[in-house]
């Protein structure tokens, strides 16, 4: 495998000035915001303790120019399906998810395999904003800054062997906690199971977040622990993860498993290739209203251009 | 037209001959049962008019970040739960022997066409922004569930445009047969349900379920009804 030099940082990526000065600002306000949320979410439903964040230096994120979606609709309307398939469902039943104590399993083609607590996975993590664009693949859209780190970051922790190609994340299964998985109409093979390719994974843009708007992760947005790869659609980007396992075959991914010819392995966000019921030309940004609907056009890769070079010679319409 | 039409007024009154007056309508029963079936129908797009309003009057307040959607999702139920309904008169008034129950039959049929016809129109909305060949492209040929949702439309229209006494009279036996396209039609509005669900599947199997029900007792009847008619026949 090609480890990618470091002159492939993008001059974008490095934090202007003006934003270096912002940051003790931005701190000190994310670190309030932290405690309010934590005073109103109580603690049992945070995956860290509320102190945690606020005492950790975030590294602001750069505006993309885009308007930002309102926090109450980015944790108001949600796919998650482990709660619900109505969208409103997870935010009015992930409460009774409890996410402390937390525990992530490493396995499968790693020099240390091992399991970690959030707390100690944690450390030594510089933790940074990132405002990206999600696209999800029913064709609507939002602008959410995440709070996270790269996912090599925390692959690398547990040096992966030369045999790993893949990266499996899994889903909590918790039917107790999580309604949707009790549902006798669910169609879906509990638990929820996602993979990406390992350059994929240790691309710069793929993050595993743990916060949101200045705050950690609500547990409808898949607290403590998720991924975000921006590239891709929504479904890519597995919440609430208990496990992590690298392997040499490409793994199962769950709706590529349930409709494999509506959902691929790669789901490459792209204007070009329909889902087989209907057109990903255009999307619907949030929030639209009544009579706009906000229609845009879908950008290839959700405008993320810096990816194409990992699917050079890939087609995209066979592996969608 | 629909109101008249649904609440029964301004039509011939049959034998009874009672005068056409607003007064009189409240004198009989079924009068009354017609008005309170009427209201209960237009409940659910009363409760969608005031969210629409509050939504204008404050966006974001009624529906979320994706109103459009939701106003969509929500005609379309309630389209098809009248639509099934409308289809549960007849077997109903069998099951019950009340023949009169055939009497609502026209007034909820009209009114799941309404709730079906505006769902489209929110959907052609929703497309809005769109270049029309958008639209074209998934309502018209492209293979997607909005065809057959789409189809079922097409299939309710004529069934509105004949249902008043006049067209009943002009088409004559025709006009039984012309209805029966109510079945294709539920049939496609189902298809068209099931084929849009993802992941969770309650609701079109309950009303999968609802349908079976209701062409199974259809088919009983008319088994029924021949067998009858060749005793009576043989006797």
């Amino acid at each position: 495998m090609l480890i990618k030099p470091a002159a492939d940082i993008r001059p974008s990526e490095i934090t202007p000035e003006s934003v270096y000065r912002s940051r003790r600002r931005f701190m000190r306000e994310s670190g309030t915001l932290a405690a309010g949320a934590a005073t109103l979410v109580g603690t049992s439903a945070v995956g860290l303790p509320a102190e945690w964040l606020a005492a950790r230096e975030v590294k602001p994120g750069e505006p993309i120019g885009e308007q930002m979606t309102s926090e109450s609709d980015a944790t108001s309307y949600n796919n998650f399906y482990e709660f619900g398939t109505d969208k409103g469902d997870p935010a009015k039943y992930a409460h009774e998810l409890t996410v402390d104590p937390w525990t992530v399993k490493v396995t499968g083609q790693v020099e240390k395999p091992g399991k970690i607590g959030l707390e100690d996975m944690l450390s030594g993590i510089d933790l940074e904003e990132r405002i990206y664009r999600l696209r999800c693949v029913e064709a609507w859209s939002m602008v959410i800054p995440w709070i996270g780190f790269p996912v090599k970051k925390l692959i690398d922790k547990f040096q992966p062997t030369s045999d790993a190609k893949y990266v499996e994340f899994k889903t909590l299964h918790r039917p107790s906690e999580m309604r949707g998985q009790r549902s006798f109409f669910s169609s879906i093979d509990w638990p929820y199971v996602e993979g990406l390719r390992m350059d994929e994974a240790n691309h710069p843009l793929a993050i595993f977040a743990v916060g949101m708007y200045g705050k950690l992760l609500p547990n409808q947005n898949g607290a403590p622990i998720r991924l975000v790869v921006p590239w891709k659609y929504g479904f890519k980007s597995i919440k609430s993860i208990v496990e992590i396992r690298l392997t040499k075959l490409q793994p199962k991914n769950t709706w590529n498993v349930l409709q494999p010819t509506e959902y691929g392995f790669y789901a490459n966000v792209n204007p070009n290739v329909d889902h087989p019921r209907w057109s990903q030309a255009s999307e619907r940004r949030f929030p639209t209203t009544l009579f706009k609907p906000n229609r845009i056009a879908t950008r290839m890769f959700n405008g993320y251009d810096e990816v194409a070079s990992l699917y050079k010679g890939l087609d995209l319409t066979r592996y969608y | 037209m629909l109101s008249k039409a649904g609440l029964g007024i301004g039509r011939p009154q049959g034998s009874s001959g009672r005068p056409r007056t607003l007064a009189g309508a409240f004198g009989s029963p079924l009068r009354v049962a017609k008005l309170v079936v009427f209201c209960l129908l237009a409940l659910p797009m009363a409760l969608l008019g005031v969210d629409v309003w509050r939504e204008v009057a404050q966006p974001g307040s009624a529906f979320g970040p994706d109103p459009t959607e939701e106003v969509l999702h929500y005609l379309g139920q309630w389209g098809i739960r009248i639509l099934l309904l409308t289809l549960a008169v007849s077997p109903a008034s069998r099951l019950l022997r009340k023949p009169q129950l055939v009497r609502f039959r026209r007034m909820m049929g009209l009114w799941a066409f309404s709730y079906i016809a505006l769902h489209f129109a929110v959907y052609l909305l929703s497309k809005a922004g769109n270049p029309f060949e958008l639209i074209l492209k998934d309502t018209l040929y492209k293979v997607s569930f909005a065809v057959v949702g789409f189809y079922a439309l097409v299939m309710l229209i004529p069934l509105a445009i004949t249902s008043t006494r006049r067209w009943q009279r002009r088409l004559g036996p025709g006009w039984r047969k012309l209805h029966r396209l109510v079945y294709p039609a539920a049939f496609a509005a189902w298809v068209h349900l099931l084929w849009l669900s993802k992941g969770d599947f309650m609701d079109p199997l309950i009303y999968g379920l609802v349908l079976a029900l209701l062409f199974a007792e259809r088919i009983v009847f008319r088994i029924r009804k021949e067998r009858r008619a060749a005793a009576a026949n043989a006797g």
